[in-house]
């Protein structure tokens, strides 16, 4: 029983990682409509950038926010200068131009950082929680970070006016312009929102498992599973996904097919989840008029 | 009194020897000139195993030290190192240009076991010789069928029957969980593991548990295996999950004996951001000196790898092991270099290759020697068991030889 | 106009071949095994470029049946003796059962989910290859290693020259074998499918039938590129068959020009020698930047993309076009009758309603 909970607990800390990470996913997605395969290696050039400031002597809270906005202004950057010219294209071309985004990253951080694995400091410290280690402090604080992105995300797309013009922009934008929305600015925005929630999912995974420029690529996969298994376009459900993942992950490695063949496992819920529902458990069906 | 016919005589005989003497040795190898020995290797500079890419940044900077000091009689090295991305083909196409293209005299220390498994056959077809390869594979060490292929660091095979014989000796009743990497290096440790404890103890083992690289961590593994209730854990894993498996058997409260592979056990890369408190009673089976341990302060051999990477690269490097070892492999190459002397042809190197004494090299435990022969191919066999104490590793008991 | 067309058509697909034919003899044993790379590459890029250029479905996990093919091949060379000009055809026989399988799962998703899946395979695969199950079959992490074959009947090549060879005309088989499929009922067929799928069903055409055909088809090519591929190098390995090569061959038929059979030739030649250039280029950043070849090719790609959308085979015809006609280039519902290519090309992503 004692080792069931520790499966469960690992996979519900790191199901939290995978959480963040969807919920960056479903951002970029309600913007534009498109998937991100480059999410995972900004998220770690990020993690890279927050490292840099905190091994110069900050304090980890300011290059927490500094990492934040950083990346949202990064995420912006990269929107209006590469994704931008893209707009018109076959999706295939932005797909292209996503796997050269991530090649830069990873290349990048390695000339920049070096392949060396790095620690990188859990702004929680402490005893473990629960008694028998069932789950650190820092396991335990980046859950409620997970939480706390959550309910933003839904907060931000459901109450606020530029959540309600971005989805809009995203699903019509030639309406939304006749009603006087910036389409281009909330694309743009949305890669920002996407690019700072994706370097929150890099420093609360670093500490778990360290810092270095392959960290994020499993992590991607998972965040992928995840996002598909809970609807892509719903953050409630994305973040189920990832917590589901993690812990199904986890409970089907230890006790059903081996630890061998996890991947195989995400890959498998991906095509599952897919044929059989393909807007996810939570997600909007979508269902097309002939 | 000379007459014409001795005159002649005398002469034939002279360029008979003369001739013969030059046909006895053998024409130098491709890409050695009166200046110059090139060589060629391959290292995974990018992609998944990049982090080992400094080995062959280091064996650069030692060759330029090496040039800027004269070179090896007379002639500079210039070692031409490419980047494979750990893939096979890529490794194979390299290869082929290094040796076709670049004409190169010889490979040398090229990384990694795929790569290494996919060009040995053309190295061995074509006589060059592939020295030093940067692998613990235990294949490597096969004279009778491939000649011309010479392998470098004590075998994980070897380094995991050494550790076999300690659980006998220590903890005969021991359960063991092994945690291994699920490719040709982790997969080695089991297999030593297994034959170092013999058919007799083979039920000592009682869980396995493996990892693609590809997975963010190895916590659910470590669950896993502490639930089997084993009281010794074998960590067969690189770097970033090594220190994975360090801290969170150690937040899972589980009070195992810890062995650990020697490629994970730097101070600075790997125990700290594991935690050196969470470190602490991990065993090792240690064959170099960890610049970052402090015992080795004074050391003769630590001030002058502080000295070259002070001049040639930088601190980063300097507490790096993967550096360290690319270190000591150009210093057993310009070794080799020195023996042929005037003789570089490809048969020759792979002779002298095969013929080091007694060779010892500045960051290697004190005592520890260099031999290999035309029927040893392993140069390095030693090492010492040694744990970690929270602060450095302590060696204990003697030099062993696997 | 179908006169004058065809004309330089067929000029230039004589002297590639000439090329072609040449090339083993005045280069040497490197460049020739460059050279039968390229056409592996190709291979395998008409395969992906039948799914994903002609069908609209993007596959971001060619390389697992690249892998199918190699082991494939492999396994039976090694494991039971197989000569290898049958154990290629065999070993794509099961890529195409695979790919035709996977086909049938992937009916279901639209394009972004079909490649996010195909993402997930190509992952997935190394791991699938290194099971420990299968490793009576496959040498497990060790691999499998092959004798490269040599030229039959005292022919006078050398093993490099004859696997130049076999991989020539296998390329050249195949690519006329999909030349008459692109330019016939099928090809139409699986165009019509990717452009507007809902009239094409109303047409009387079997999208689902043609789909996983398709995906079959494609998954073949694959796999005997893939079986060549292992010949060629000699080796599999579960390192051989990563991500990585799943992309590249993505970037080689965008690169190439998507529906462009032509095109597929620039596509192996970018994927075989640009990162070999980027490598020569970090020569000059010194010796910490050799990391940079990344970043370089992800920089190539993006520019690429930028320059030449529809790929080189579509930038050359651009130009050939406006030379010829010295008019304006085709308009956007024109239709290239060769590739099959719609200038506004939509692949499954987003649709724009008013």
């Amino acid at each position: 029983m004692g080792e069931f909970l520790h499966q469960l607990a690992s996979g519900v800390a790191l199901g939290g990682v995978y959480a963040i990470m969807a919920l960056a996913l479903v951002m970029i997605y309600q913007a534009t409509q498109l998937i991100n395969f480059a999410q995972g290696e900004m998220a770690m050039f990020s993690t890279y950038f927050a490292w840099k400031l905190i091994d110069s002597g900050q304090p980890y809270w300011f290059a927490f926010f500094a990492t934040i906005v950083a990346s949202f202004v990064g995420g912006v950057a990269i929107e209006r200068l590469i994704v931008r010219p893209f707009a018109n294209a076959p999706v295939l071309a932005s797909i292209i131009v996503f796997i050269g985004l991530s090649l830069i990253f990873n290349a990048l951080a390695g000339w920049l950082y070096g392949y060396s694995v790095q620690s990188f400091d859990s702004p929680f410290t402490g005893k473990p929680l629960f008694g028998a280690g069932y789950m650190s402090a820092h396991e335990a604080g980046s859950l409620v970070v997970t939480l706390a992105v959550l309910i933003l995300v839904y907060a931000f797309f459901r109450f606020t006016p530029l959540g309600l013009a971005m989805r809009a922009a995203a699903q019509n934008p030639t309406s939304s312009r006749l009603v006087g929305i910036r389409v281009g600015w909330m694309l743009a925005i949305g890669w920002g929102l996407a690019a700072a929630i994706g370097s929150v999912a890099g420093m609360m995974a670093a500490p778990i498992v360290y810092l270095d420029p392959n960290m994020m690529g499993g992590v991607l996969l998972y965040a992928f599973a995840g996002a598909v298994l809970g609807g892509i376009d719903n953050p409630f459900g994305a973040a189920f996904g990832g917590f589901a993942v993690g812990v199904l992950g986890n409970l089907v490695g230890a006790y059903l097919v081996g630890d061998e063949v996890k991947l195989s496992v995400a890959l498998a819920i991906i095509i599952a989840v897919l044929v059989w529902r393909p807007s996810g458990l939570f997600g909007r069906r979508i269902v097309a008029r002939v | 009194m000379i007459t014409r016919r001795t005159f002649l005589q005398s002469s034939a005989a002279a360029a008979a020897l003369a001739a013969s003497a030059g046909s006895a040795r053998a024409d130098n190898a491709p890409g050695v000139t009166d200046t110059e020995i090139k060589i060629g290797q391959t290292m995974p500079y990018s992609g998944p195993a990049s982090a080992y890419g400094v080995i062959g940044r280091t064996e650069s900077a030692y060759f330029k030290m090496i040039n800027e000091q004269g070179g090896v009689n007379g002639r500079q090295i210039n070692l031409v190192s490419l980047d494979d991305a750990y893939s096979p083909p890529k490794a194979v196409e390299q290869v082929r240009r290094l040796v076709e293209d670049e004409k190169v005299a010889f490979l040398f220390n090229t990384l990694g076991t795929p790569s290494n498994t996919a060009i040995r056959p053309y190295c061995n077809d074509n006589k060059i010789p592939q020295l030093f390869v940067a692998t613990g594979a235990a294949k490597w060490d096969d004279p009778k069928h491939f000649p011309w292929t010479m392998g470098y660091q004590p075998s994980y095979q070897t380094e995991s029957r050494i550790y076999a014989k300690h659980i006998l000796a220590t903890k005969p009743d021991a359960k063991i969980a092994v945690l291994y990497q699920n490719d040709d290096f982790g997969k080695d440790y089991l297999i030593g593991l297994k034959d170092g404890l013999g058919a007799d103890h083979a039920g000592m083992i009682v869980k396995e548990a493996s990892y693609e690289t590809s997975e963010p961590t190895v916590d659910s593994q470590v669950v896993t295996l502490q639930g089997s209730g084993a009281d010794v854990l074998l960590i067969a894993a690189t770097p970033k999950f090594a220190a994975q498996a360090i801290r969170k058997s150690y937040d899972l409260g589980w009070n195992a004996d810890r062995y650990i592979t020697n490629v994970s056990v730097s101070i600075a890369t790997i125990l700290k951001p594991a935690g050196l408190e969470k470190s602490k009673g991990l065993i090792t089976g240690y064959y170099g000196k960890d610049p970052a341990d402090k015992r080795w302060a004074d050391d003769a051999g630590l001030k002058q790898w502080k000295a070259f990477t002070d001049k040639y690269m930088s601190p980063t490097e300097f507490i790096d092991a993967n550096a360290v070892y690319g270190f000591g492999a150009a210093a057993t190459l310009i070794q080799v270099l020195k023996q042929c002397g005037a003789d570089l042809s490809r048969e020759n190197i792979m002779k002298q290759a095969a013929n080091l004494k007694d060779l010892e090299l500045p960051m290697l435990l004190p005592g520890m020697k260099i031999n290999t022969s035309p029927t040893n191919y392993s140069p390095i066999r030693q090492m010492q068991l040694a744990t970690f104490n929270g602060e450095n590793w302590e060696l204990f008991g003697e030099l062993l030889t696997g | 106009m179908a006169d004058a067309d065809r004309a330089p058509e067929a000029l230039i697909t004589l002297a590639v071949a000439l090329v072609a034919l040449a090339f083993p003899f005045v280069a040497s044993g490197y460049h020739i095994y460059q050279g039968a790379q390229v056409l592996i590459y190709a291979v395998a890029l008409i395969g992906l470029n039948l799914l994903t250029g002609f069908n609209g479905q993007i596959s971001l996990g060619h390389g697992a049946f690249f892998a199918i093919g190699g082991y494939g091949a492999a396994i039976l060379i090694v494991k039971f003796g197989v000569p290898y000009w049958a154990a290629i055809p065999l070993a794509s026989v099961v890529c195409f059962a695979a790919g035709f399988l996977f086909g049938f799962p992937a009916l279901r998703f639209g394009g972004l989910y079909l490649a996010l899946a195909t993402f997930a395979l190509a992952l997935a695969t190394p791991q699938i290859l290194s099971y420990t199950g299968f490793d009576s079959f496959t040498g497990g992490s060790q691999g499998l290693t092959l004798v490269k074959p040599h030229a039959p009947f005292g022919l006078g090549f050398n093993p490099d020259q004859w696997l130049y060879f076999v991989c020539l005309a296998c390329g050249a088989a195949l690519y006329w074998a999909a030349r008459n499929l692109a330019r016939g009922r099928i090809g139409r067929a699986l165009i019509a499918i990717r452009d507007q799928p809902i009239a094409a069903e109303t047409m009387g055409i079997n999208a689902p039938f043609y789909k996983t055909t398709c995906f079959g088809l494609s998954a073949l090519y694959a796999g005997v590129a893939g079986g060549l591929s292992a010949i060629a190098v000699g080796f599999v390995s579960p390192e051989s068959f990563g991500l990585p090569l799943s992309l590249a061959f993505l970037v080689g038929i965008v690169v190439g020009g998507l529906a462009s059979l032509g095109g597929v030739l620039f596509g192996a030649l970018f994927i075989e020698f640009v990162p070999n250039i980027a490598d020569q280029l970090t020569v000059s950043f010194g010796e910490s930047a050799k990391a940079l070849p990344g970043a370089i090719y992800g920089a190539l790609l993006i520019l690429v993309m930028a320059a030449m959308p529809m790929g080189v085979a579509g930038a050359m015809r651009k130009a050939a076009d406006a030379v010829r006609h010295g008019r304006a280039p085709p308009r956007a519902t024109e239709v290239d009758k060769d590739s099959g290519a719609s200038v506004a090309a939509n692949y499954g992503g987003k649709e724009e309603s008013p």
